[in-house]
């Protein structure tokens, strides 16, 4: 199905137009303003960047493949990330991975059958002196521990917002977006 | 030396939750740095305020980001002749395993970080500044547009800011994951809607960066160590924490200003700790003000004490053969600024320090790192992709236990042939701990290639 933009992620991206000097640097932006609005970024949506950007769609996609972070259309509705690096490693990466697997009954890079969860490891969060962590869509959950992580599980599967929760846009009341600038440069003339 | 009556400067009690917003900035002499700064002319000539550059320059100020290089002599390399105009680029990418300050002043002291993008945009005449945060810090994005955004509404950002008829305007900008994006130009690519791929310096980004214009890169700690600075005066900042410079290469700057150490690993207390470099390492990790001693009481074996990428230190007390072909031990006592931990043959990059405990398997730990590295090669450069690939396929045969006594020598001529042959640093970011790794645990590599088995009893499964 062809993608559109909302009127909302549309006066998002039209504002993100004016904040760069090339059309072209809106694009990692734009594909975060898609992720909001579908929860994903598939082909359509690239397609669609590309007319907006005046960019060929090789290289909207050539773009868009050098980088990891981005949800696919074939993630879980909860993609779970677990670092793996060493100072992770250290304090017990291992054991995180190896309870969520069981948690989840999947392995490395699965999709559960209910599309609920994907299981993913990745390199250094950002968040090495609260070892070991993970990060599950945008939100961050600390110091995890078996216990800690089969509550975590437990309340996604729930469908409420998981205690240990300990950082993430999920505890500021939900993402904004460019929202506050774009209002708040419209009162300032 | 820990001085008991240090103020920490960044992590200035903002850093609970709540305490973010502008109100309390303000509260707290907030954007004062920034007025004083904004009552100093432009030289017409080069649209820049030499003064207030010399200044930083003299407060003796050094990259947070890892290269540890002068501030102030960093912003007078800009091409003021340009008729271009500049950009100051922010780096909030933050990949540097180990390595998590700038999260938290992000967090917590958002418009400290605004007030240090504003003051390096007056000083070197920039109208437009970028933030770029690593894709994983949702968090962090949201809340400095959060910031950025009353920064706008108080009329601190805007095309003509408390009057002064200079504009000036800051933009957060998201990536995506890839630890490349936290190289300068890297960032430049990426920033520019590209591919993460670093470029061929020269031209350095002060002459050509962002959009080809001259462009200022700094990590974000080091912007957000501004403000202070201008508060308090270059004369005041380079006595914090004055430690004198030591080693071979002049001329030093010494190390001045506080530093957030990133304590991770096998310490009782891991944690972010602000304090001058004068601090020792045995200090962070077994003061009760800081690491509070090892975990579980398991002896120390080694510490990385700059993020990944710096040679580790053998802390066992067991000497190694240097390249020099003597026996070296590496000390405990070694105060964690600049200068010492060059002297004594690492790097203190990001202030990122990583300790490990006994039970750590050294080569278990370096094919981690080897994966890390590998996973993160953006590829341009064959020396650095295909060798991150070899050290790595190296290591999973050694740690598979099928390896031979040649496979322990190659690790090591692989990891010399990628030094100083790419185009950005990020293959010698690999070489430093592997060369390091293998010089000062040779023996561990040796037994497991030898015994097809680590040389470590109960040794942690990483
Ligand atoms: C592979 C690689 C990764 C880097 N990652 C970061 C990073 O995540 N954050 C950062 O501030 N600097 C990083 N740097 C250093 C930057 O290239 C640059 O030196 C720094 O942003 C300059 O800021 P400073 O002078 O304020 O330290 C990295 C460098 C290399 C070679
Ligand atoms: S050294 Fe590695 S990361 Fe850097 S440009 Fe070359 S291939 Fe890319
Ligand atoms: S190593 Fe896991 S967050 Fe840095």
């Amino acid at each position: 199905m062809a993608f559109t933009f909302t009127d909302d992620s549309r006066r998002q991206l039209e504002w993100l137009l004016t904040r760069y000097p090339e059309k072209r640097a809106a694009l990692l932006p734009a594909m975060r303003l898609v992720e909001e609005q579908q929860g994903c970024v598939d082909v359509e949506a690239l397609d669609c960047l590309a007319r907006e950007l005046g960019l060929p769609p090789a290289y909207v996609y050539g773009v868009f493949t050098f980088y990891t972070h981005y949800r696919l259309p074939t993630d879980g509705k909860y993609v779970v990330m677990v670092c793996a690096t060493l100072p992770c490693a250290l304090r017990g990466a291992q054991m995180v991975f190896d309870t969520f697997k069981e948690e989840l009954k999947i392995g490395l890079g699965e999709t559960t059958p209910d599309k609920m969860f994907t299981l993913k490891k990745v390199e250094c969060l950002g968040s090495c002196t609260t070892a070991p962590v993970c990060q599950i869509n945008d939100d961050f959950f600390e110091n995890l521990t078996p216990q800690k992580i089969r509550e975590i599980v437990e309340d996604l599967k729930a469908g409420r917002v998981p205690r240990h929760l300990s950082n993430g846009p999920t505890l500021d009341g939900g993402k904004c977006g460019y929202r506050p600038m774009v209002e708040a440069m419209q009162d300032t003339p | 030396m820990i001085l008991p009556d240090f103020k920490p400067i960044l992590f200035d009690g903002a850093c609970r939750k709540g305490e973010w917003t502008l109100e309390r900035y303000l509260a707290k002499d907030g954007y004062q740095a920034f007025r004083k700064v904004l009552a100093m002319k432009r030289d017409p000539a080069t649209n820049s305020i030499p003064a207030l550059i010399d200044e930083v320059q003299k407060s003796g100020l050094r990259g947070r980001g890892g290269a540890g290089f002068s501030t102030g002599r960093k912003w007078s390399f800009v091409d003021f002749k340009s008729p271009k105009p500049r950009y100051l680029v922010a780096n909030f990418d933050e990949s540097e395993p180990g390595t998590c300050k700038d999260r938290v002043i992000g967090m917590y002291n958002p418009h400290m970080l605004i007030e240090g993008c504003l003051i390096a945009m007056h000083a070197v005449g920039i109208e437009w500044g970028y933030i770029y945060i690593r894709g994983e810090f949702a968090d962090v994005f949201e809340r400095l547009t959060r910031a950025c955004a009353e920064a706008c509404q108080a009329g601190f950002l805007g095309p003509n800011v408390l009057g002064s008829g200079h504009g000036f305007h800051l933009q957060p900008h998201r990536g995506s994951g890839a630890y490349v994006c936290g190289e300068e130009t890297g960032l430049l690519s990426s920033l520019e809607g590209n591919r993460g791929y670093p470029k061929v310096k020269p031209p350095f980004p002060a002459t050509a960066g962002a959009w080809g214009c001259p462009t200022v890169v700094n990590n974000a700690g080091t912007l957000a160590s501004l403000p202070h600075l201008i508060r308090i005066g270059a004369g005041a900042y380079a006595q914090i924490g004055a430690a004198p410079a030591v080693g071979d290469t002049p001329p030093s700057t010494g190390s001045p200003g506080s530093q957030v150490y990133c304590l991770s690993g096998h310490v009782k207390r891991p944690g972010l700790y602000e304090h001058p470099m004068n601090v020792t390492m045995r200090e962070l990790i077994y003061d009760e003000r800081f690491g509070g001693g090892m975990l579980d009481d398991i002896p120390i074996k080694a510490v990385i004490p700059g993020g990944s990428s710096m040679p580790v230190m053998r802390c066992d007390g067991k000497s190694y053969l240097g390249s020099n072909g003597r026996e070296i031990a590496d000390s405990l006592d070694m105060e964690m600024s600049f200068d010492a931990v060059r002297a004594a043959g690492s790097l203190l990059g990001s202030a990122a320090v990583i300790v490990m405990n006994e039970r750590v398997c050294m080569v278990n730990a370096l094919y981690n790192l080897a994966r890390f590295y590998h996973h993160e090669s953006c590829g341009q450069c064959t020396p650095c992709r295909e060798g991150t690939g070899w050290l790595e396929k190296i290591l999973a045969k050694i740690v598979s236990g099928k390896a031979r006594p040649a496979d322990f020598e190659r690790l090591h001529s692989v990891a010399t042939q990628m030094s100083g042959t790419t185009i950005c640093l990020l293959s010698d970011s690999v070489a430093m701990p592997v060369g390091s790794f293998v010089t000062k645990f040779r023996e561990e590599f040796k037994y497991y290639c030898e015994h097809g088995k680590s040389m470590v009893k109960d040794a942690i499964r990483l």
